[in-house]
């Protein structure tokens, strides 16, 4: 084997968002046992940060109705009952110690008046749920991570990427990789792996997410044998900002609606009352003012129909752009700036509680929200679907390799409410670093295959050894065509050939090529990232192929409505031995007799 | 901190930078303003003569307290000195400067204002060129050798907060002052209440010199700063600090205003007195 | 459509020069719009750090006409296209390559300050009471994103190096939340005195100005820390007070 720098570590990390944090702290925690953090990019930066409404935790501060069983409800309410329940359970009943966790870490939550941690409404959340810090909670709960991290004996790799994971028979023992400043190679010996790597969002062109979500963990874990579990499902969120064009796709937080903000279209007309899915009928409120009495914290009002599930709001949007009666620039407009009927102060309460969106659109699109409707839509956000893990130990299927946050799957079923997402890093964050520190401390040494890392560093090289295609323009194609073809609103024929392009695609970006050297060069990093968006995106565009039913995050327009034949299964995307992608519906993980008793209560 | 060595960038020379906006504008009128002010007041604080206004009780502010009246008006009295005549064991010249009742008093609002946040900074651009501006080159000699205010001499800008309790005191003769501006040397030989212009220039003073002091960046910290919980303090104190953070959000405009009013009053009283103004009496 | 020149310092070590960059311009671009274009369209090795494009993550930071900006929130309408813009890297931090520095060196220094260590819990569950008007204060400070352009810009590390002895705006405002933190019982004031050397500050308040977070770092986080440096340290009447009252 090359003289490749070899470090070894206990428990190796993947990605350093919040799930990454969390699970090497928690796997730090235990008495001589070596951590090793990789992050994509410098510590502290990771796509946590630009989570902003809050962490969905049932504390019960604002309205003491709530606890752990009305919150389990409404995420499995929320995800269309595809949740996996033990996931849903655990993470309803463990997240409010994990905020006040944060607390003891040196997080400040906003207060309530009596001094404890103050809680806001948010879509899909029966009571206000989300402990946030303005509209800035990822920033504040990711450097109150990194900022306890960093004195917990963590070795932090920071600009590092990992293209493989290296085995033993079936176990991870390992990881390779670069690390971005030099582009030398990097080997990480480890007994145990967790994937905290996040989404996928560059596969389409509209997205809040940044340059780092390629899908690394997904591609990574599913390369080593593991499961990928409801791929179908990515979310939408309904409002990103649309105008510039430099800016689409930027997230415009639902914490605006959960302040007040209403969705109207060109006509001045507050569409979202003309659908209200059966699910929520009796969650609604009735009229305009009703809603204004929820956002306000009035307990017996219910809420405006703009805090409905993020699908649901979504795919509203994108019915009124299409029918003609969207904003100039393809979208709708939200407005907040309405609520001084309501407030006398309504211009300091907006700056005060939405400084980073007020900032935001000052800057970005010289639009004042404080006297001006923004222009929203929707924007890929989310992937509910990712690794496979097992509810308690958050282990995949492959031994030894585990995920967690947005790049494992199963908590959020076929769609997140805002707010489960934050919460979910933290919940199963933990629970992954200690099964991952527990599972490492059971192993023996292991060895690592010569040959593996050789293949993979040969594979690295390659495009510096092409003269081919600049990887830019296959990104940009793929981006187009997933947007396309398998974006918010999808059919049959559509995806179909989507799965067409994607074939031409593999077969340009095994050819794509690379000037420069290895140093610091962003272009050599686009081909390495571009087989881990082609199979990510192969994922998606099969599994909703597969599910011939709309449901949650996935809207099908040739099967428009919900279909008891797949209710009952996930779908589940492995590799088979040929290489070839495979897809299985696999049956739900069944309700345990006190969940469903838990969900009839609060219906 | 870290002792592992850093390639770090060269330096770059006195004025060099890609800034392509007009970045030298603010220091040249700091160092224009603050020029003339230095310039000005030592040279009123040299003459020892028209620092009130007779039959008035109008007072230069630059003169204020007046502890000795000054020997150049001997044996005239000025009405406002706390112990008479200057006396014998204070020398009337210092090299070849005289020495006034100003330089007596001086010392402390100078003091003040040398040593105020706001003041440093500005002039350790203008008059020092460290930095001349942001992200503008600074003089090459400078190099790795600056000290900062982590070493003598500056380090005794620390001092500040003690200026701040003298200000403070000063603050209260300059009110007092502009309280008996509004009484006059009536025909009677007895004293009337009146408003002048000078009366109102002199009511100003201690107002924007007010704006100026009590937001002053030690006062706000010794007011409430320094408590991590503010919401523990009496309501009258976390009044006056949420009043005193106000007033240092402001800090330099008052700096700037109080600056420019004490010098115009000192020119007011200092021309009425030499009758070259006319103080027009409003009541 | 039209086109904007962008002079870019490109290269490595000595070998670095400005290269000049022509694209196309469209409404509501940003710099680092223009920098992606040119990396897709003529220099696909071009380096520069960036992620989330929406001024909340503080990875683009570059000084564009001299300016410390991150690139990302600086549009192109507020710039003089008709004379090329420069991009460079950030001058108080070692050169990678194009517009990419080591900021290797903040990290290490944020490490090197104590960490926040909560007094007890107030309620017997174990959480804390704070009021809204006492989390405000830190609450400013928590809105550093650690762009590090405060950092860049302030002459103490930009031109006089004192890396070594001195910790910096973005770490004297990340002591200042400590500091002030309701709940935090740690003492650093002798590290920001000594190690931190917050006395190098001269109150120029460039960073001030920089910040895309707009937090007063001068006024509200290094003046108030001087302060209690000041009470520690250098102010006799308050060591006696403390002495007396035993406070």
């Amino acid at each position: 084997m090359s003289d490749y720098q070899t470090h070894e570590h206990d428990v190796l990390v993947i990605g350093a968002g919040g799930a990454g944090l969390r699970a090497a702290i928690e796997a730090a925690s235990v008495k001589g046992l070596s951590v090793g953090l990789v992050c994509k990019s410098l510590l502290g930066k990771a796509h946590t940060v630009m989570a902003e409404g809050g962490m969905a935790a049932a504390m019960a501060h604002v309205d003491d109705r709530d606890n752990w069983m009305v919150h389990f409800a409404d995420t499995m309410r929320g995800g269309q009952y595809l949740n996996n329940p033990v996931m849903a359970e655990l993470h309803a009943k463990e997240a409010p110690d994990r905020v006040r966790e944060l607390e003891a870490w040196g997080a400040l939550f906003d207060r309530t008046r009596d001094g404890r941690i103050l809680q806001r409404n948010f879509g899909g959340h029966r009571y206000p749920r989300l402990a946030h810090v303005g509209d800035r909670t990822g920033l504040e709960m990711i450097r109150t991570l990194q900022d306890h991290g960093i004195h917990q004996g963590i070795e932090v790799y920071m600009e590092h990427t990992v293209t493989t994971l290296l085995k033993d028979g079936d176990r991870v023992v390992g990881a390779f990789g670069y690390d971005r400043e030099r582009g030398r190679f990097r080997v990480f010996k480890a007994k145990a792996v967790v994937l905290a790597t996040g989404g996928i969002g560059r596969a389409f062109k509209i997205t809040s997410n940044s340059w780092e979500y390629t899908g690394d963990g997904h591609a990574l874990a599913y390369d080593a044998g593991a499961d990928l579990i409801d791929m179908e499902f990515v979310q939408f969120h309904p409002t990103g900002m649309v105008w510039p064009p430099s800016v689409r796709g930027i997230l415009v937080t639902e914490g605006v609606r959960g302040e007040g903000g209403r969705l109207v279209n060109k006509d001045g007309k507050r569409f979202m009352f003309d659908d209200v899915p059966d699910l929520y009928k009796n969650q609604v409120a009735k009229d305009a003012e009703e809603g204004w009495r929820y956002v306000t914290g009035d307990k017996n009002a219910n809420r405006p129909p703009e805090l409905l599930t993020r699908d649901h709001v979504a795919r509203c949007i994108n019915r009124e752009v299409k029918a003609g009666r969207g904003s100039p620039h393809g979208g709708v407009y939200l407005d907040i700036a309405w609520i001084k009927e309501k407030l006398p102060n309504a211009q300091e309460h907006i700056k005060k509680k939405l400084p980073s969106m007020y900032h935001q659109f000052k800057e970005l699109a010289g639009v004042d929200i404080t006297t001006t409707p923004m222009e929203v839509g929707p924007t890929t956000h989310y992937v509910m679907g990712g690794v496979r893990v097992d509810g308690v130990t958050q282990m995949s299927t492959v031994p030894g390799l585990f995920a967690a946050g947005e790049c494992a799957g199963g908590l959020h079923g076929a769609n997140r409410l805002g707010g489960n997402s934050l919460s979910d890093l933290l919940v199963f964050g933990k629970r992954a670093g200690e099964h991952a520190a527990k599972w490492a401390q059971a192993q023996k040494p292991s060895n690592i295959n010569a040959a593996q890392v050789e293949l993979a560093a040969k594979q690295a090289l390659a495009p510096f050894e092409r003269s081919g295609e600049n990887p830019y323009q296959v990104q940009l194609t793929l981006q187009d065509m997933m947007q396309d073809k398998v974006g918010i609103v999808r059919t049959e024929n559509d995806m179909a050939a989507a799965l067409d392009g994607l074939a031409a695609l593999k077969k340009r970006a095994a050819a794509v090529s690379i000037d420069g050297n290895r140093e610091y060069n962003p272009g050599w990093h686009t081909c390495l990232d571009l087989p881990n968006l082609l199979c990510v995106s192969e994922a998606v565009a099969r599994c909703a192929l597969d599910r011939r039913e709309s449901r949650g995050g996935h809207f099908r327009e040739d099967y428009p409505d919900k279909s008891k034949d797949f209710a009952g299964h996930n779908t589940v995307i492995r590799k088979a031995p040929d290489g070839s992608m495979k897809l299985l519906r696999e049956p739900i993980v069944p309700l345990t007799d006190e969940q469903k008793k838990v969900i009839d209560a609060n219906k | 901190m870290s002792r592992v060595e850093l390639k770090l960038p060269q330096l770059r020379p006195l004025g060099a930078t890609q800034r392509t906006d007009a970045w030298w504008i603010q220091p040249v009128l700091t160092l224009l303003g603050l020029g003339a002010f230095i310039v000005y007041s030592t040279w009123a604080a040299l003459q020892g003569t028209h620092y009130w206004v007779p039959g008035t009780n109008y007072l230069s502010p630059m003169y204020s307290p007046v502890l000795f009246d000054s020997w150049q008006i001997a044996p005239a009295s000025s009405g406002h000195a706390w112990f008479g005549a200057w006396p014998d064991w204070i020398p009337k010249n210092l090299w070849v400067l005289s020495m006034t009742p100003a330089f007596l008093i001086l010392w402390a609002p100078g003091g003040f204002r040398f040593t105020c946040y706001y003041y440093r900074g500005a002039y350790y651009k203008a008059f020092w060129a460290d930095p001349v501006s942001c992200a503008v080159g600074e003089p090459k000699f400078r190099g790795t050798h600056y000290r900062g205010e982590h070493k003598f001499p500056l380090l005794l800008q620390n001092i500040h907060r003690y200026f701040l309790y003298l200000a403070l005191v000063f603050l209260v003769f300059l009110t007092y002052d502009a309280i008996i501006s509004y009484r006059f040397l009536g025909d009677d030989g007895q004293k009337h209440f009146g408003v002048g212009i000078g009366s109102l220039v002199l009511t100003i003073n201690p107002i924007l010199l007010g704006g100026y002091t009590l937001g002053c960046h030690s006062l706000r910290h010794l007011i409430g700063g320094k408590k991590d919980c503010i919401t523990d303090c009496s309501g009258a104190r976390q009044g006056a600090y949420r009043g005193v953070s106000c007033l240092n959000r402001r800090h330099m405009l008052f700096a700037w205003l109080s600056l420019f009013w004490v010098g115009f009053t000192d020119v007011y009283v200092r021309l009425v007195s030499m009758g070259t103004w006319t103080d027009i009496r409003i009541l | 459509m039209p086109q904007a020149t962008f002079r870019i310092w490109t290269g490595a070590g000595d070998d670095a020069v400005f290269k000049d960059f022509a694209t196309d311009v469209s409404e509501g671009m940003v710099v680092l719009d223009a920098i992606h274009q040119i990396q897709a369209e003529s220099a696909p090795t071009l380096a520069c750090r960036w992620n989330c494009k929406a001024g909340k993550c503080g990875s683009c930071s570059a000084e564009v006409n001299g300016k410390p900006r991150l690139m990302c929130m600086t549009r192109l309408d507020t710039l003089d296209l008709s004379v090329p813009v420069t991009v460079e890297p950030m001058k108080s931090f070692p050169h990678v390559r194009d517009l990419v520095t080591d900021v290797s060196w903040n990290f290490r220094v944020k490490k090197s300050i104590k960490p926040f260590k909560p007094r007890k819990p107030d309620a017997p569950d174990g959480t804390w009471r704070m009021q809204q008007a006492d989390v405000d204060r830190v609450q400013e400070f928590r809105k550093c994103i650690e762009c590090f352009l405060c950092q860049d810009v302030c002459h103490v590390l930009r031109d006089h190096h004192k890396h070594p002895e001195f910790a910096g705006p973005r770490h004297f405002v990340y002591t200042a939340a400590l500091e002030m933190h309701p709940l935090d019982t740690e003492d650093r004031l002798s590290h920001m005195k000594n190690e931190g050397g917050i006395g190098y500050c001269n109150i120029t308040k460039c960073c001030t100005k920089v910040c895309p977070e707009h937090i007063t770092i001068t006024d509200n986080a290094i003046i108030p820390l001087k302060e209690r440096v000041v009470d520690e340290y250098y102010d006799p009447l308050t060591r006696l007070f403390k002495v007396f009252t035993g406070k």
